[in-house]
């Protein structure tokens, strides 16, 4: 047992006791914190697994962009008054039900399909260089990404455009 | 000894939150947040795959970039379309919005 696996063991349970709490609470507002904390813990899971830069990545965008933009948006629209429990009991049954099927036969997908995966040993640095990325970013042969980061450009650039029209003042 | 399913296992854990999530929440920011936790499902599997099975290419990594970069532009977009639609009628669950004009 070495402190890859503590860690390992450490982030799966926040992740999956905090994604759980992000739909069970009450409160809207704490829905976005579990959530908060649902995303650090995806970011330490691509830490373990090397991914520095998309970890880094997760936590700038994710945590530290996409959160505190739903945090402004539930205070503006005071949708702290969400309620789960004025559904219906046979709606929250059925649908748990739904979910806990889906869960089912996803986990047993995983277990009984043989993956000739290797084990992960987790690295102590970087496996990626910023380096490759940069360059596999910005160049258009084979192993190149330059048409999907350029239209990624273009898709932020229409979301500007796109979320100053549709949430002016008129 | 960290194995591929055990990473599979806790995203299918966050995928079913989403989907629980999804069906039962009345709040529509409520609702974008359960689809946020499935993008991120997706997300985790993605550079999974690409670190326990391929790791001889970079593919799932670039995706999971890219799948960030999109989910937050879908959010953004769609936090102005709640904004504005709580203008116009003071109310952003479902069952209010029977009308989606102008």
């Amino acid at each position: 047992m070495d402190s890859h696996n503590i860690a390992f063991v450490i982030l799966a349970v926040i992740v999956s006791c905090m994604s759980i709490m992000t739909v069970a609470t009450k409160s809207i507002m704490r829905s976005a914190t579990y959530l908060f904390f649902t995303l650090l813990g995806t970011a330490g899971l691509y830490f373990l697994l090397g991914y520095t830069f998309l970890g880094a990545v997760q936590i700038m965008v994710y945590a530290g962009g996409i959160i505190v933009l739903y945090v402004f948006a539930i205070l503006l629209t005071r949708g702290v008054k969400d309620k789960l429990s004025e559904n219906s009991v046979a709606k929250i049954v059925s649908a748990g039900l739904l979910s806990l099927v889906g869960l089912g036969v996803f986990l047993f997908l995983f277990m009984t399909y043989q993956f000739k995966a290797q084990v992960l040993t987790a690295p102590t640095e970087s496996i990626l260089s910023m380096d490759t990325i940069g360059t596999a970013l910005l160049s258009a042969d084979e192993k190149g990404y330059l048409l999907p980061f350029e239209v990624v450009s273009l898709l932020l650039l229409a979301c500007i455009v796109g979320g100053l029209v549709i949430a002016r003042k008129r | 000894m960290i194995h591929l399913e055990y990473f599979l296992i806790v995203s299918a854990i966050m995928m079913a939150a989403g989907i629980f999530g999804f069906l039962t929440r009345r709040s529509t920011l409520a609702i974008l947040l359960s689809i946020e936790l499935m993008l991120n499902a997706t997300d985790l599997n993605f550079a999974v795959f690409n670190r326990l099975l391929f790791p001889d290419g970079n593919e799932g990594f670039f995706f999971a970039l890219f799948s960030i970069a999109i989910s937050a532009a879908e959010s953004a977009i769609a936090i102005a379309i709640m904004i504005n639609i709580y203008r116009h009628i003071k109310d952003i669950s479902v069952e209010k919005l029977q009308q989606m004009k102008w």
